[in-house]
């Protein structure tokens, strides 16, 4: 059975046999990991070229590598800044790659709606690699894969989001497929970086950390965005710190073993300590290792549709 | 030259006319008969048949960016005249936020001259602060002696409430109001109404409280310094309520809103299409539905379309980093008709009031008549008229709409000003004076 979407944009509207699809396809990839020659030739022939607007190390070599371990031609477009500084639009980018006869485009932008204006302009599979703070679909997916991988399954699970979610594309992927798979979400943090309507989204809101420790099977922890306006939005790191992170004291006062996820890359000190942060039930390295599976996955199942 | 506009429903609720099956001629310019005309009165005159379509005071929108001086790829004076009476219009104030701003004398008297042999109407509306920039005062006194009729900061608000109170007392020795663009400039710079939307699609919001608390404000300096304000494009359903509690107590404030803040909510943002980013943005159904009760009411005085050419290549970038603003002059006559007077919103007078009246009132301008002697000033309806928009047949410069393959009811078929007509698509004299020359 092969995905209902040429592309992956987001996981708003995504099915759950979609999303189920590309889980097992990955636990499959994630076996082809553990050889001791890593690589097939399901893409060979196969050009894509990841486009990214926006600094990314980790997102960009989890793609990379994931298109070389499926034998793909891979190009890497690193483009600082806008389309605005850089004089060319993206609209004229985006021909021009599509010139080059490429058949995938993973894109990073800081603007939200790119993807999806990629489709309009080129003809190529388009993924979606973190678009504004709008969705980051393969994070979610590999996070939903560490959970499944770690507890079993996912349907039933109460899994809360901890952090800066109004300025988290993570936060939105995870929100969306969560729900989608049968769990029950919530969200956690300090009220000016929680969207204003988002319990529409059916989700709970919690402001208090203990009360998500407590309530949760799973804590999705994102980083705080220091580098970004996130700074403006709560007094100060160590307030947030105090009121909002977890390390070992939190986790042991409330005397609970919970599953801790993280996107990375970690504020140590911040949003998660250091003891918690290496500690045993995390799975924090696991996740980037999955992450290289989920998007293999993806890039497998869209790459073989046409 | 002599004219005739034969069969006409003429519709003035100034005047209080409303006659059907009449008939108007014109000669030169000028109206010189209304009803029965004399068959020698009729030798060698051009005959237009309109049966069954109305003749109403020539349409008025009171918020057009012409961006001439500065952008001038965008629209100029004349194109953005071109478009207006192509979208029924026989006059138009247009904004300040030019590059120069409509800060001095010679911008108001080069867009006075740009205009000045069109068809269309064009009185500038001046900046409040030099350079738009919310510090010190716009000449006001030499702005009014060259021609504008209102002052404004238009894409921003007036950025103190210091500047603001000052801006109000000196525009009151003239009578002209401030038109203000209502946004808290600390909660500005979002990309879309704040609502679940702008959630769903990762979009910096815009909250509807940025509008209210400078309406607020707004409210609060006009009624203490007993002086005009004009609040700009209103698109919350705070500010229409503000708005209505003002005007029963007196203070001496009015409203607008543009036809995209009561046909279309934030949904339309779904798809990120560039051409609904707007500022203020679109809104919730709530908004909209109180938008409606404040055209019915009264609260909302009159319709302007907030005309905002932009090129093509600035509306193809992302969405985030397009400019806000759509095009507005020849859709805003079909959708008003549409939404309005065929879903029984509105009746016909109520819409002439608010197209053509109000806001000539508001800008203390005459109000074309229908009477012997006075100059035809007129705009032709087909209120019936099924007809499809298309962008590329605009008289505007620019395209970027989001009504393009829209299906409207109603029409302007053509309008007569300044012994000019623009019928059928082609701009007449019709006048003999100048038709020789």
């Amino acid at each position: 059975m092969p995905l209902s979407s040429r592309h992956l944009l987001g996981l708003k509207d995504v099915p759950k046999e979609d999303i189920q699809l590309v889980l097992d396809t990955a636990t499959t990839f994630r076996e082809i990991l553990e050889r001791p020659i890593k690589k097939v030739p399901t893409l060979q022939g196969k050009t894509v070229v990841n486009l990214f607007y926006e600094s990314s190390t980790r997102t960009r070599i989890s793609f990379e590598l994931a298109e070389k371990r499926l034998s793909a031609d891979s190009i890497n477009f690193a483009v600082s800044g806008s389309s605005v500084s850089k004089g060319e639009t993206l609209k004229d980018t985006v021909r021009n790659i599509e010139a080059m006869k490429v058949d995938m485009i993973v894109v990073r932008h800081a603007a939200a709606g790119v993807p999806l204006m990629l489709t309009k302009i080129s003809e190529a599979n388009v993924i979606n690699a973190g678009d504004g703070i709008h969705e980051h679909p393969t994070q979610a997916l590999l996070d939903m894969y560490s959970i499944r991988e770690k507890l079993g399954r996912i349907e039933g699970l109460k899994i809360c989001i901890v952090g800066d979610v109004a300025h988290s594309r993570v936060a939105l992927s995870n929100i969306y497929g969560l729900k989608t798979m049968g769990a029950k979400v919530s969200v956690c943090g300090p009220s000016t970086m929680i969207p204003k309507f988002i319990e529409d989204l059916g989700i709970e809101v919690i402001y208090d950390i203990d009360e998500a420790i407590q309530e949760n099977d799973v804590l999705n922890v994102l980083r705080i965005q220091l580098e970004r306006k996130a700074r403006e939005y709560f007094p100060s790191i160590r307030e947030y710190s105090r009121y909002f992170g977890i390390d070992k004291q939190r986790l042991e006062k409330n005397g609970k073993d919970i599953l801790i996820l993280h996107p990375g890359p970690i504020n140590r000190g911040v949003e998660i300590s250091s003891d918690v942060a290496d500690g045993n039930s995390q799975i924090i390295l696991q996740q980037v290792t999955n992450g290289v599976a989920i998007r293999m996955a993806v890039l497998y199942l869209l790459g073989t549709l046409n | 030259m002599k004219l005739l506009l034969k069969n006409v429903n003429l519709l003035s609720p100034y005047q209080k006319l409303n006659e059907t099956d009449t008939n108007i001629f014109i000669e030169d310019g000028i109206i010189r008969q209304i009803g029965k005309i004399s068959e020698a009165e009729l030798k060698n005159c051009k005959v237009i048949e309109l049966k069954g379509k109305y003749v109403v005071p020539g349409l008025f929108d009171m918020h057009v960016h012409l961006r001439e001086p500065g952008r001038e790829d965008e629209e100029t004076v004349v194109t953005g005249c071109n478009s207006a009476a192509n979208g029924g219009f026989t006059g138009i104030a247009c904004m300040p936020n030019t590059d120069p701003a409509i800060d001095s004398a010679e911008v108001v008297t080069l867009i006075k001259k740009q205009s000045a042999n069109h068809l269309v109407d064009v009185y500038p509306v001046g900046a409040a602060t030099f350079g738009r920039k919310g510090e010190v005062l716009s000449p006001m006194a030499e702005l009014k002696d060259a021609g504008v009729v209102a002052f404004s900061d238009d894409g921003v608000a007036i950025k103190t409430a210091s500047i603001l109170k000052r801006s109000l007392e000196y525009a009151k020795m003239f009578d002209l109001p401030i038109i203000e663009h209502c946004e808290d400039e600390s909660l500005a710079g979002g990309a879309m109404n704040e609502s679940i939307n702008s959630t769903f699609l990762g979009l910096p919001p815009i909250p509807s409280v940025a509008e209210d608390l400078i309406v607020m404000r707004d409210i609060l300096m006009s009624e203490y310094t007993d002086s005009k304000v004009h609040i700009a494009h209103i698109s919350s359903k705070k500010s229409v309520e503000m708005v209505r509690d003002a005007k029963k107590k007196g203070i001496k404030v009015t409203a607008e809103v543009a036809p995209h803040h009561f046909t279309l909510t934030d949904d339309a943002v779904k798809t990120y299409d560039t051409n609904v980013k707007m500022n203020p943005p679109l809104r919730t159904k709530a908004d909209v539905n109180a938008i409606i009760e404040g055209l019915k009411d009264g609260t909302i005085d009159c319709i302007a379309s907030d005309h905002a050419p932009h090129s093509i290549e600035e509306k193809e970038m992302e969405f985030e980093y397009s400019p806000n603003g759509i095009i507005g002059l020849e859709t805003q006559v079909g959708l008003s008709l549409s939404e309005l007077y065929h879903k029984k919103i509105l009746s016909l007078e109520n819409i002439i009031e608010k197209l053509s009246i109000n806001p000539r009132k508001i800008l203390n301008l005459t109000i074309p008549k229908f009477e012997k002697g006075e100059i035809a000033n007129l705009t032709i309806l087909d209120i019936e008229a099924i007809w499809t928009v298309d962008k590329h047949k605009f008289l505007s410069k620019s395209i970027n709409t989001p009504f393009d393959k829209k299906l409207l009811t109603g029409k302007s078929i053509g309008v007569i000003n300044k012994k000019k007509m623009f019928f059928e698509g082609l701009f007449t004299d019709i006048c003999d004076e100048f038709s020789g020359n």
